[in-house]
């Protein structure tokens, strides 16, 4: 008699996820596999590690969207294989986006007639739009020397020294001089009149920004053009303005529409604005708007040839998704000239119940203005014992992700934390960071203690040697450093929610 | 006593969307609305727009991907509010780039030990890549001539005429002048002895491509490799090799291992592929790979405090969205070699079944090689009574979006149509398409005598030229000419892509 055993391996594919040899195995990090897995377990594997990602909607540190109505999330998904660039395909799509150019661009108060079409592009952010843009700004003003006569080598561009990286990748990437205007201690915007001394015959355009990076506070884009007007009577150069309104351009049309900084102003010849921010549309999407036709030369437009019709193309990036695109055109008819006002109104109220939280430790000093992008700056009064990132980083304990960073020169001993609101910030959560704040200060001030012994055990250890002497600073390094890979290590614990 | 009568407009949240007057407005296109409306209406009406719009999966002019799986399209969903640019915060997405960055530079044979990372970086696409790519050529060649003492102010790139327009767009964008090599009939790539003649010391660097976005070909870089090696020898010139594998990236690897033209060839410094292409991942994903950290300038490489802590990055666009990085990488562990071997496998099966089926009606040329990516490019053998622009035309009303392209130069009269074979592309559906064409044919063949008036027409508008001119020589048109005007006629109809092409 034979007995006939069973066999304990079933049919892998009966296996629940966790029971497969598929999570058992280490995942492949440097060659793709040999063999196919199951798609559930390729699913649940990578499920699984991005919950050691942060929580998004706690990420205090980004400007950029990260809820939308599950009605847009439904439009976007049934739009994620469409390829944006298949004009000839996709007709309506292209048109959803001409149609957000044209209301971005009457937002901004673009000189045009009733029935004339805005002068613009749909991008994947502001990178993208400020280097179109930086790009039209050259060429327009590399022909102008040639028929004047003159060099047109050495291109640069006037900004302050707070801008954001994109502009200093678009200086190095497309071979024009980056000229900063340095910031000072309590003043981190640039300043207007030491920007248009900076301007000289070589300067293709002064930026301004709308939404300063660090403490988001608006320039003063009238002073500016008011005194770049006068330089350009004087000599003749006929400098233009661009304004970064990455975040402020869906901010100021709504909370300060009396505030004039768009192509009210004569030199602004062309604005970006990140869809992706206040636009309320997830990462992905950025405008650029040109004042009108002039300002953008044609050389740098490529033809398509579609329906018959001609669409002019000017972008870097050719194929992409259109699920941004449709997103945007959703908001801005969804929500309107009020949603977009009531959204930025609530947003604000946030803020000031933040910032006066915050006052009310009174171990805080504000670094942001009232008015501008609705974010809260705010440095230490004392830190001589600990620092900003010492707060940033036990504030992740509690799944707040708050970021500490030094300004920009000359403001580098400046160091600040900023919370930026978003639309999904709501006032309960706004009062929640406060108390955990009050718990993360209680905390520290429980410190001392040890930070003495750190330094006792630091002396002791350089005996066999010369005595390192270390400045306060050092110390101060050390202990952060030790303290940083502490938390680091318990970081991992964070439950996503 | 008094009648109160109810309100005849009931709660507007109440109205079903269709009753609502938000139908009944005209949707706004210049300005924002001065109002809100719900987020029913307001998804209905654009969700209802868009239906107009062509069915992606029934788009056999793109490569990019238009079907992924549904666990996938989860994960996809669930990272749409990341921003990948946010390192700091998602550190494991963004080591899911680098794990990616690595697999495909093994793929390619980059020379790294097995534990080495590779330098490479994700995108948004292969124009951006190939746009990096470029600038670090660019940069490397600027260095080079600086030190010699040498001009460099008028660097050059070759290429073929057959490349993708965002080539175009660096030249332009980037200031360098871009040297084609043209094409003949017959020939539709570029010719690697012609290329490295145009060669000369300006040139930054050859770009080939594998996989021709005409004819689906690859271009021979083994050979390219051999002469310019030896050109560099007697020139001392260094000129490097860059490869578009936009299409072919995700191919030659699992069908042609043999196949060498990765970086098994000593020259080749850098290669481009779109992730959203053979990569089998929605639009918005390329990847492009250097050979070694000396072949990408560190000057180009930003280190920035971003949000707190110190990032490198070199690329162009900034904040973007997670999700194809995501879903490039899920197809990697899912499918692994095996799993992308078959499903190319199985698109080159069902090109030839459309290419047989296509030939079998005996009006075509077929001008796709069988060796490259798989799609289908086929001519008309007869193209004096009907064009292909009227066949692309015509097969519109089944569903299909099937485009007909004129060649670049200097291969301009010939036009054909183009059907890509992708991963979703299954034998049934080129069964379907086959009897569509076949339909379409038999349609066309009985115009004939609308065209004969068409061309009548055509000369007799000349005549009335000739009549108001009386001085003028009478213009003689042959038979070519008056072709190329029917040609033209048909053309500014139907949709047509020249250098757009993708």
């Amino acid at each position: 008699m034979v007995l006939s055993k069973a066999s304990s391996q079933s049919d892998v594919s009966i296996h629940s996820t966790f029971a497969s040899r598929y999570v058992r195995d280490s995942l492949p990090r440097f060659k793709i596999p040999e063999n196919s897995i199951p798609k559930e377990a390729a699913s649940q594997i990578i499920n699984d590690e991005l919950m050691l990602d942060g929580n998004p909607r706690l990420n205090l540190a980004s400007f950029v969207t990260t809820w939308m109505e599950p009605e847009c999330d439904k439009l976007m998904m049934a739009a994620i294989n469409k390829n944006y660039v298949d004009m000839d395909e996709y007709p309506i799509t292209t048109e959803l986006q001409n149609r957000c150019v044209n209301m971005i661009a009457h937002l901004f108060n673009a000189p045009l007639g009733d029935g004339e079409a805005a002068v613009g592009v749909g991008t994947v952010g502001s990178s993208e739009a400020i280097m179109l843009a930086g790009l039209a700004f050259k060429r327009k003003w590399q022909n102008k020397m040639k028929a004047l006569g003159k060099p047109h080598d050495k291109p640069n561009i006037v900004t302050g020294a707070n801008v954001q990286v994109c502009w200093e990748k678009f200086a190095r990437y497309f071979e024009v001089e980056l000229k900063e205007v340095k910031l000072t201690d309590g003043y981190y915007v640039m300043n207007p009149e030491k920007a248009v001394e900076m301007v000289d015959e070589n300067t293709i355009c002064v930026a301004a920004i709308l939404g300063s990076t660090l403490n988001g506070e608006f320039e003063d884009v009238k002073t500016l053009n008011d005194l770049l007007m006068k330089k350009n009577q004087e000599t003749g150069w006929d400098t233009p303005i661009h304004v970064d309104a990455a975040s402020g351009g869906f901010i100021a049309p709504f909370l300060y529409p009396e505030l004039e900084w768009d192509f009210r102003l004569p030199l602004v010849k062309s604005i970006n604005v990140s869809g992706h921010k206040y636009g309320l549309v997830y990462a992905g999407i950025g405008w650029a708007i040109w004042r009108n036709k002039e300002d953008l030369p044609e050389e740098l437009i490529f033809h398509i040839n579609y329906l018959g019709a001609d669409q002019p193309t000017f972008t870097l990036n050719f194929s992409k998704g259109s699920s941004q695109v449709i997103a945007q055109y959703y908001q801005l008819i969804r929500l309107g000239y009020e949603g977009y006002k009531n959204i930025m109104e609530n947003c604000q109220e946030n803020a000031m119940v933040l910032k006066e939280g915050l006052e009310k430790t009174g171990r805080f000093n504000i670094v942001s203005k009232d008015d501008g992008v609705p974010l809260v700056a705010f440095s230490l009064k004392d830190n001589s014992r600990h620092t900003e990132f010492e707060v940033s980083d036990l504030l992740r304990r509690f799944g707040w992700i708050v970021p500490a960073y030094t300004m920009p020169p000359d403001a580098q001993h400046v160091t600040v934390l900023r919370v930026v609101i978003r639309e999904d910030f709501s006032r309960t959560l706004a009062e929640r960071l406060v108390v955990d704040i009050q718990k993360v200060l209680h905390e520290l001030d429980t410190l001392p203690a040890r930070v003495s012994a750190k330094i006792a055990a630091t002396e002791e250890h350089d005996k066999n040697g010369t005595v390192v002497k270390k400045t306060a600073i050092e110390v101060q390094r050390e202990i952060t450093t030790a303290w940083m890979k502490f938390v680091a290590d318990k970081k991992k614990t964070n439950g996503v929610c | 006593m008094v009648v109160t009568t109810t309100v005849s407009d009931s709660d507007e949240h109440l109205h079903c969307t269709f009753a609502s007057r938000y139908a009944r407005t005209s949707l706004p296109r210049f300005k924002m609305p001065e109002g809100s409306m719900p987020k029913e209406a307001a998804y209905q009406i654009v969700n209802d727009e868009l239906m107009l719009d062509g069915n992606p999966r029934l788009n056999l002019a793109s490569f990019v991907t238009t079907w992924m799986e549904p666990e996938c399209d989860k994960l996809i969903m669930d990272s749409i509010n990341k921003n990948y640019v946010d390192m700091d915060e998602y550190p494991v997405t963004t080591e899911l780039q680098n794990r990616c960055v690595n697999m495909i530079a093994h793929l390619f044979h980059v020379p790294v030990g097995d534990d080495e990372t590779a330098i490479g970086v994700g995108t948004v696409g292969s124009s951006e890549a190939i746009m990096l790519a470029g600038l670090a050529f660019k940069r490397k060649w600027q260095a080079k001539r600086k030190a010699q003492g040498k001009p460099y102010d008028k660097p050059n790139i070759v290429t073929g005429a057959n490349v993708q327009v965002c080539w175009e767009k660096f030249a332009r964008y980037f200031e360098v002048e871009l040297k084609e090599v043209k094409l003949k009939e017959g020939y539709y790539v570029m010719d690697p002895v012609k290329a490295v003649e145009m060669v000369d010391e300006n040139t930054i660097c050859v770009a080939a491509i594998l996989g021709s976005t005409l004819t689906g070909e690859y271009e021979d870089v083994k050979h390219l490799n051999e002469l310019l090696t030896e050109k560099n020898k007697t020139t001392g010139w260094d000129t490097p090799i860059h490869v578009d594998a936009a299409s072919g990236g995700f191919i030659a690897p699992f069908l042609f291992p043999e196949l060498e033209w990765d970086f098994r060839l000593p020259l080749v410094k850098s290669i481009n592929v779109s992730g959203h292409k053979y990569g089998l991942v929605y639009a918005g994903v390329g990847w492009v790979i250097w050979r070694s950290k000396d072949d990408l300038p560190e000057e180009l490489v930003f280190h920035i405090n971003y949000l707190g802590s110190d990032q490198p990055t070199f690329t162009l666009n900034f904040s973007k969205g997670s999700s194809q990085i995501i879903a490039q990488y899920y197809q990697f562990i899912r499918l692994g070699f095996e799993g992308y071997k078959s499903i190319m496998e199985n698109c080159m099966e069902n090109a030839k079944l459309l290419r047989e089926e296509i030939a079998k009606t005996g009006k075509f040329e077929i001008v796709s090689k069988d060796v490259g990516v798989p799609l289908v490019a086929f001519a008309l053998k007869d193209g004096s009574r009907y064009t292909v622009f009227q066949i692309s035309e015509s097969l519109r009303r089944f569903g299909w979006v099937v485009p007909a392209y004129t060649m670049p130069p200097d291969a301009e009269h010939i036009a054909v149509l183009r059907v890509v074979i992708r991963e979703d592309f299954s034998h049934s559906l080129a069964e379907r398409l086959v009897s569509n064409i076949q339909k379409v044919l038999k349609e066309l063949d009985e115009l004939p005598p609308r065209l004969s008036t068409k061309a009548a027409h055509v000369t007799d508008v000349t005549d009335e030229t000739q009549k108001g001119n009386a001085d003028q020589p009478h213009p003689k048109k042959s038979a070519m000419e008056t072709q190329k005007e029917i040609f033209n006629y048909w053309r500014r109809i139907s949709d047509m892509k020249t250098s757009g092409v993708c």
